[in-house]
């Protein structure tokens, strides 16, 4: 275990297996450099990869799809993005096995409720990995689930064989190239008091279920979602470092907590997408606008000004200065 | 480290002693000369060997007889030991924490031999040889949580975390500080700490929750608590306030060095793999008076603390009828000489 720039401890990896999952998807196995067993974790856990791509420094969550028992590797698939600002790119065409890389120890922001008498999943796209780990999970300890998972089509399908194989009846797949719809409200209507549901996909099948259920009197505490927000791009920008008195650039593709850690300041971060509150920043002053792009921050305080989530939000104007 | 265990009382006879030894690694836990409540949290890494911080979880000569005393409470009252259905697979988390950091530690003392799942502890100071099956709860004489407890000093509450918010849903409580785990549990992080003067207003329990909703894995955390207790119960609890509270009455300027006890806690905090729980451990530290003055900058500095301390938080640690007593007695030993900053001794 070794300690980065950030100051938390980082598991050194070197892949050991890539898969093509899918023309898309790729999967990659993680054994620990130093032989000693990996954190065990809970269905739902990422861990943030660092890829030193360069003179950039890569930071991306992924999610754990392997078992959470198993200590002797990791599993993570990742789908190939070339719209995005680059970190799937470099997984599927620079990384190779033998690739050494470091790993922050898992966290979990997707976790089971154990209170829950049946598990509901939905899954779409990449989102099925996530839920992999967490069926692994119910499965060990005797829970009830069901999983509910759209794909493109049976060939863009990741791990459709392995999971009719393993769960049977408990999973039902949606193939939108046939015309195969979840039928959502009837399922949701039929499920027992005590049921949770779990969502994670596109952010407009995310959406869709989400609001569908709270619209059928589902209460929020039994909704649990994980939303892959990657950091959006945008005109570059600068940014004063009052604390650190320093002004720093951001690239258009960079974010600006990703610039704050490349001009050497340690900026606390955890989920990096915009949804855990960890890298929440005081704005001293700005003249322009602040673009908030996080899931964290109430209305009030996206208006208040004060705050910003710099992880996934931007800026446009004269100057912005923050305490960092 | 070779230490003999104490045998000895924690109520009664009340035989319960410090070594020197003891009394030099007593977590004091001022570090200026007053006193006022803040998320004191600090990471909890290995510091000073020797010292309570050196392991992750401090065993000392107190262990055997600790243990005995815990088993005496749960035997008298079995709601001291508490877990909601949903909490089973955070005692087995918990179980696999202390055994494998108890035997990392202490391996003169604690030995863990895993099997894949058959896993075989051996637990010297109290003669405990198990073999037993992790996950299987049918292979434990307890739950998996009462039965590490059952061979462990200090309370430890297990919070799960849903809802933005952590849940008191499990523990084991026989050492506290008067609260109690069958009034607080299911209650959630602002409920369990809603009888606490102006820390409320201070937004203390704001800051400290948002904190530990982000608990990381690998990255424990520490702070400590105190108090001043009457002779050294550790089962100061409110089912059993009848037993001790009226002990307060009996509390004199010529005794307080031999009565009074200053009760710190070390807590820490640690995010649980599998469950995503958080557990609390609150590790109990008792010294007497006469003990402690011992070290002059804590006899200074405890009679200064405890002279500006504010009423509210006075009388919410209980303080209130033996603070004249005990100021009067700690007065003797400050000298109004400055103080070095930091809690250890000169």
């Amino acid at each position: 275990m070794t300690k980065s720039a950030d100051r938390t401890p980082k598991i050194d990896v070197r892949v050991t297996q890539i898969v093509d999952v899918t023309s898309e998807i790729k999967r990659f196995r993680f054994e620990p450099t130093d032989g000693k067993p990996l954190p065990v974790f809970a269905g739902g856990a990422h861990v943030v990869v660092e890829m030193e791509d360069g003179d950039t420094l890569r930071r991306n969550p992924y999610s754990l799809m392997s078992s959470p028992g198993a200590t002797d590797a990791y599993n993570i698939s990742v789908r190939r993005d070339p719209g995005g600002r680059g970190g799937s790119m470099f997984m599927h065409d620079r990384v190779t096995v033998g690739s050494l890389l470091r790993l922050s120890h898992p966290v979990n922001l997707f976790p089971i409720d154990r209170r829950a008498r049946k598990h509901l999943l939905f899954a779409g796209g990449i989102g099925i990995t996530p839920t992999l780990a967490m069926m692994s999970e119910l499965a060990r300890y005797g829970d009830a689930f069901e999983l509910n998972y759209a794909v493109r089509s049976e060939n863009d399908g990741a791990y459709l064989d392995q999971l009719r194989n393993t769960y049977g009846k408990r999973v039902s797949i949606y193939r939108d190239d046939q015309g195969e719809q979840i039928p959502l409200t009837t399922l949701l209507a039929a499920q027992p008091l005590g049921t949770h549901l779990y969502v994670c996909g596109p952010g407009g099948m995310m959406n869709w279920v989400l609001s569908t259920a709270e619209g059928l009197g589902w209460p929020a505490q039994n909704l649990h979602s994980e939303r892959f927000l990657a950091p959006p791009s945008g005109s570059p920008y600068e940014v004063r470092l009052a604390a650190s008195d320093l002004s720093i650039k951001v690239g258009p593709h960079q974010s600006m907590l990703e610039a704050i850690e490349a001009a050497g300041v340690d900026a606390p971060y955890l989920c990096r997408g915009g949804a855990c509150g960890q890298c929440e920043t005081r704005v001293v002053s700005f003249d322009g606008d602040l673009l908030h792009n996080d899931h964290y921050l109430t209305d009030d305080e996206h208006a208040g000004g004060q705050k910003v989530m710099p992880c996934v939000s931007r800026f446009e104007g004269r100057e912005l200065v923050l305490d960092r | 480290m070779t230490i003999e265990f104490n045998t000895e009382t924690f109520r009664g006879d009340f035989t319960y002693h410090n070594s020197p030894e003891a009394i030099a690694r007593f977590p004091f836990p001022f570090h200026e000369d007053k006193y006022m409540y803040s998320v004191n949290i600090e990471p909890h890494i290995s510091f000073r060997p020797g010292s309570v911080y050196e392991h992750p979880f401090d065993v000392d000569e107190h262990y055997v007889s600790e243990v005995a005393d815990r088993a005496l409470v749960l035997n008298e009252d079995p709601l001291r030991s508490q877990s909601l259905p949903h909490m089973n697979l955070a005692g087995w988390d918990l179980l696999e924490l202390l055994m494998t950091n108890f035997s990392q530690s202490y391996p003169q003392w604690f030995e863990l031999h895993q099997d894949g799942d058959r896993w075989h502890w051996i637990n010297r100071p109290l003669g405990i040889d198990d073999t037993f099956t992790f996950l299987d709860n049918t292979t434990l004489p307890y739950g998996p949580m009462e039965y590490i407890m059952r061979q462990t000093q200090g309370d430890y509450a297990l919070l799960d975390q849903r809802d933005d918010n952590l849940w008191m849903d499990a523990g084991v409580i026989t050492t506290q500080a008067d609260w109690s785990l069958d009034f607080d549990i299911g209650m959630n992080f602002m409920e369990w700490h809603g009888p606490v003067p102006l820390a409320h207003e201070l937004g203390v329990f704001d800051r400290a929750l948002k904190f530990l909703l982000n608990l990381r894995q690998g990255q424990p955390v520490r702070r400590l608590n105190w108090t001043m207790t009457v002779h050294p119960r550790l089962d100061t609890s409110p089912e059993n306030y009848a037993k001790w509270g009226v002990d307060r009455a009996t509390v004199t300027p010529e005794n307080a060095g031999e009565y009074m006890y200053l009760r710190v806690e070390l807590q820490s905090l640690w995010r649980l793999p599998r469950s995503n729980a958080i557990v609390f451990p609150i590790r109990c530290y008792l010294i007497s008076l006469q003990d402690l003055v011992t070290i002059p900058k804590w006899g200074r500095r405890l009679h200064r603390v405890l002279r500006d301390l504010p009423d509210e938080l006075a009388d919410y640690k209980g303080l209130t009828m033996t603070r004249p007593s005990v100021l009067q007695y700690l007065s003797q030993f400050d000298d109004g000489a400055q103080t070095s900053a930091g809690t250890f001794p000169d």
